[in-house]
C-alpha cells in the first residue's frame, strides 16, 4: 500500500506543475499588456519600463514562470491590484466559505443520490425507477444558477421564510441565522451531484444485480440484506471515484451559485478579479482551487486501492 | 486477388452500416419521449431561425412607461423586461445565440477532438502518450472552472465564450475516441484491410472511422446539454453577449433584480435554458439505448 501511494505521489508532480504553467499562461492569453490595469492611463513611457522591471515583464516567459512557482512555493502569490492585499490573504479569506457551502451540498446530494440510485437499480422498470430516472435527469439538465433564482423568487420573495444573499453577519458560525442563509445555497447546489450520483449508481447496480455471483450468493440463501451488502462492497470503488470527482467539481464550480447568492466564497472572489480585471487575483485563485481538485482526486485514487485491492496490482 | 478482398470487407461494411442505421432510426422513432424532445427542439430551433419573419415585436426597443408587466398582458402575452421590451420577441430572438453557444462548441470538439483521439488510438506509442497525457492535464481542473478562467482571461464576448467552451469539451471527446478507436484497432477486419495492402490513412477513414464514430457521435450529443447550461452560465456572469442582445443567461442576468417586482417574469429565460437542456439530454439517451441494442 505504502508503495502505491509514493507512486502515485510521483505521478502527481507533472500534474501539478502542469497545473501551475496553465494558470501561468491564462495571465499571458489575456489581450493586451498586463500591466493596464495598475498603471494610469497618462503614464510615462519610462515609467511603464520601470514597472515592467519591477513585475518582472521585462523577463523570458521561462524565467518569468520559475520566479512565480518559486514564489508561489514560498507562499506568495502576487498582490491583488484592486485591493492591494496579499492574493494569498484574500483566497484564504474566501476558501473556508467555499469549502463550507460545498460540503454541506455535497452531503446533500450524495445521500440522495445514493439512496434513490440503489432504489432505482434495485426496483428497475418500477415506478420508482421511473420516479428516482425522472428526478435523476431533471438534475443534470437544471441550470442550477436558474434554480437558485427560482427558489429565492419562492422561499425569500414570496414566502418570505429564507434570507435570499449572503453568508449572514460577521464571520461564520454554525447558528440558526447562519444556517438559515446557507439553506438555500446549498439545496441549489445539491441538484447537480445528486442527479449524476443517482444515475451512476443506478446503472452500477443493476449492472452488478445482473451478475453471475449474485445468482451464486442468492443460490446459496443468503438472505437480502447480505447480498446487499456484497452488491455495494463491488460498487464501492466506481462510487467513490464519481463522489469524489462530484465534490470536486462543487468547489471549482461553485463560481455561479456564489454569485446568484452573493456567498462570500472563492467564486464571488474569482467573479470580482475578472471584472475588475485584476488577473494575480483571478491566477492564484484559480490555481487553489485546482490544486485543491488535484489533491482530492489523489486522495480519491489512494482510497480507491485501499478498498480494492486489485487497483494496487494493475 | 487483395482488391477483390478489399472490395468485399468494404461492401459488407456498408451494407451492414445502412442497415444498421435504419434500425437505429426506427427505434428512434419507437420512442415516444425522444420524439417529443426532438419536436420540441426543432420548434424552438424554427423560431430562432425564422424569428425576423415571425412578425414579432422588435426584441429591442424598449418604452419606459410599460416595464416589467406580468404574463398574459394584452398585447405581450409573456410580459416585458426590465427596459419595457416585449419578453416572447426576446425569447425567441435570444435562441439564435444561446443555440448557437450551446451547439457550436460541442461540433467544433466533437471534430478536433475525434481527430485527435483516432490518431492517438490508432498510432499509438510516443504519439498516444503525448496526446493523452496534454488531455490529462484538462482532467486536472474541474471544467466550468477552466472555461470561466479563460472567457474571463480573454474578456467578455462571444467568440471568447465559444473558444473556451470548445477548449473544455475537447479532452472528454478525445478520451473516448481514443478509447473506442483502442478497442476497434485490434480486431481482424483492421488487419485484414491491412494485409490487403491499405494505407493508416486509408484504414482510419474508412475502417476506423466508420465504426467509431457512432459512440464518439452519442457522447457528443450528451454534452450539448452541459454546453447550453455552461455557456448561458459564462453569459449570466457578464461573460458572453453584451446587452442589448438577446440571448437568454444574459436576459437571466439582466432580470435578476426584478424578481422582487415581477418574479415569473425574470424566470423565463431560464425555462428555455432548462427546456433545451434536457430535451437533448432526453434524445441523447434515446439514441443511445437505440444504439446500443446490437443483434
Amino acid at each position: 500500500m505504502l508503495a502505491y501511494v509514493a507512486k502515485r505521489l510521483v505521478l502527481v508532480a507533472p500534474v501539478v506543475l502542469a497545473v501551475a504553467l496553465v494558470c501561468f499562461l491564462l495571465v499571458h492569453i489575456a489581450p493586451g499588456d498586463p500591466l493596464v490595469s495598475v498603471l494610469p492611463p497618462d503614464a510615462s513611457a519610462e515609467l511603464a519600463e520601470q514597472m515592467r522591471r519591477a513585475y518582472g515583464f521585462d523577463r523570458p516567459l521561462p524565467v518569468q514562470f520559475a520566479m512565480w512557482v518559486w514564489n508561489a512555493l514560498h507562499g506568495n502569490l502576487g498582490t491583488s491590484i484592486a485591493t492591494g492585499r496579499s492574493v494569498v490573504e484574500e483566497v484564504s479569506r474566501a476558501v473556508g466559505n467555499t469549502l463550507r457551502l460545498a460540503c454541506v451540498a455535497a452531503f446533500l446530494g450524495f445521500v440522495f443520490g445514493l439512496l434513490f440510485g440503489f432504489l432505482a437499480g434495485y426496483f428497475r422498470g418500477g415506478v420508482i425507477d421511473r420516479l428516482v430516472t425522472t428526478i435523476a435527469i431533471t438534475g443534470v439538465s437544471m441550470p442550477h444558477y436558474w434554480l437558485g433564482m427560482v427558489l429565492v423568487i419562492i422561499f425569500s420573495v414570496q414566502l418570505g421564510w429564507l434570507p435570499a444573499v449572503g453568508a449572514g453577519p460577521g464571520g461564520w458560525a454554525w447558528d440558526w441565522e447562519h444556517v438559515t442563509h446557507m439553506i438555500l445555497p446549498a439545496v441549489t447546489m445539491s441538484v447537480i451531484p445528486m442527479g449524476l450520483v443517482t444515475r451512476t449508481v443506478r446503472a452500477l447496480v443493476g449492472d452488478l444485480l445482473s451478475q453471475e455471483f449474485v445468482l451464486a450468493l442468492r443460490a446459496k440463501g443468503l438472505s437480502k440484506v447480505r447480498i446487499f451488502v456484497h452488491v455495494a462492497k463491488n460498487a464501492a470503488p466506481t462510487i467513490l471515484a464519481v463522489l469524489g470527482l462530484q465534490l470536486g467539481y462543487l468547489f471549482g464550480g461553485s463560481i455561479l451559485i456564489e454569485t446568484v447568492f452573493s456567498w462570500p466564497g472563492t467564486g464571488f472572489l474569482l467573479n470580482s478579479a475578472i471584472f475588475q480585471r485584476d488577473l494575480p487575483l483571478l491566477q492564484g485563485t484559480i490555481l487553489v482551487l485546482a490544486l485543491f481538485f488535484v489533491l482530492l482526486n489523489l486522495v480519491v485514487d489512494i482510497l480507491q486501492a485501499a478498498i480494492d485491492p486489485r487497483i494496487k496490482r494493475s | 486477388m487483395s482488391a477483390i478482398a478489399d472490395d468485399i470487407v468494404r461492401v459488407a461494411v456498408v451494407e451492414k452500416a445502412r442497415g444498421y442505421w435504419t434500425d437505429v432510426g426506427r427505434r428512434l422513432v419507437g420512442d415516444p419521449v425522444s420524439v417529443v424532445c426532438a419536436g420540441v427542439l426543432l420548434l424552438i430551433m424554427a423560431g430562432a431561425i425564422f424569428a425576423p419573419y415571425l412578425g414579432l415585436a422588435d426584441p429591442y426597443q424598449g418604452s419606459m412607461i410599460r416595464r416589467l408587466r406580468p404574463l398574459g398582458t394584452a398585447g405581450y402575452p409573456l410580459g416585458t423586461d426590465e427596459l419595457g421590451r416585449d419578453m416572447l420577441s426576446r425569447l425567441v430572438h435570444g435562441g439564435r445565440l444561446s443555440l448557437l453557444i450551446g451547439l457550436v462548441p460541442v461540433g467544433l470538439a466533437f471534430v478536433i477532438g475525434t481527430t485527435l483521439g483516432i490518431i492517438a488510438g490508432y498510432v499509438g506509442g510516443l504519439l498516444n502518450q503525448a496526446i493523452m497525457r496534454v488531455v490529462d492535464v484538462f482532467y486536472a481542473f474541474p471544467a466550468v472552472l477552466l472555461a470561466i478562467a479563460i472567457s474571463g482571461a480573454l474578456g467578455a464576448g462571444i467568440v471568447n465564450s465559444v473558444l473556451s467552451l470548445t477548449i473544455i469539451f475537447i479532452p472528454p471527446v478525445v478520451r473516448v475516441a481514443e478509447s473506442v478507436t483502442t478497442s476497434v484497432r485490434g480486431l481482424d477486419f483492421v488487419d485484414a484491410a491491412r494485409a490487403s495492402g491499405a494505407g493508416p490513412l486509408t484504414i482510419m477513414r474508412v475502417h476506423v472511422l466508420g465504426n467509431v464514430l457512432g459512440p464518439i457521435f452519442v457522447y457528443a450529443t450528451s454534452l450539448i446539454s452541459v454546453c447550453m447550461i455552461f455557456g448561458a452560465g459564462l453569459s449570466f456572469l457578464g461573460l458572453g453577449t453584451k446587452p442589448p442582445e438577446p440571448e437568454w443567461g444574459l436576459m437571466l442576468n439582466t432580470l435578476r433584480t426584478a424578481i422582487y417586482v415581477n418574479p415569473w417574469v425574470a424566470a423565463l429565460p431560464g425555462v428555455m435554458i432548462f427546456t433545451v437542456s434536457i430535451c437533448f439530454n432526453l434524445l441523447s439517451d434515446g439514441m443511445r439505448s437505440a444504439m446500443d441494442v446490437r443483434d
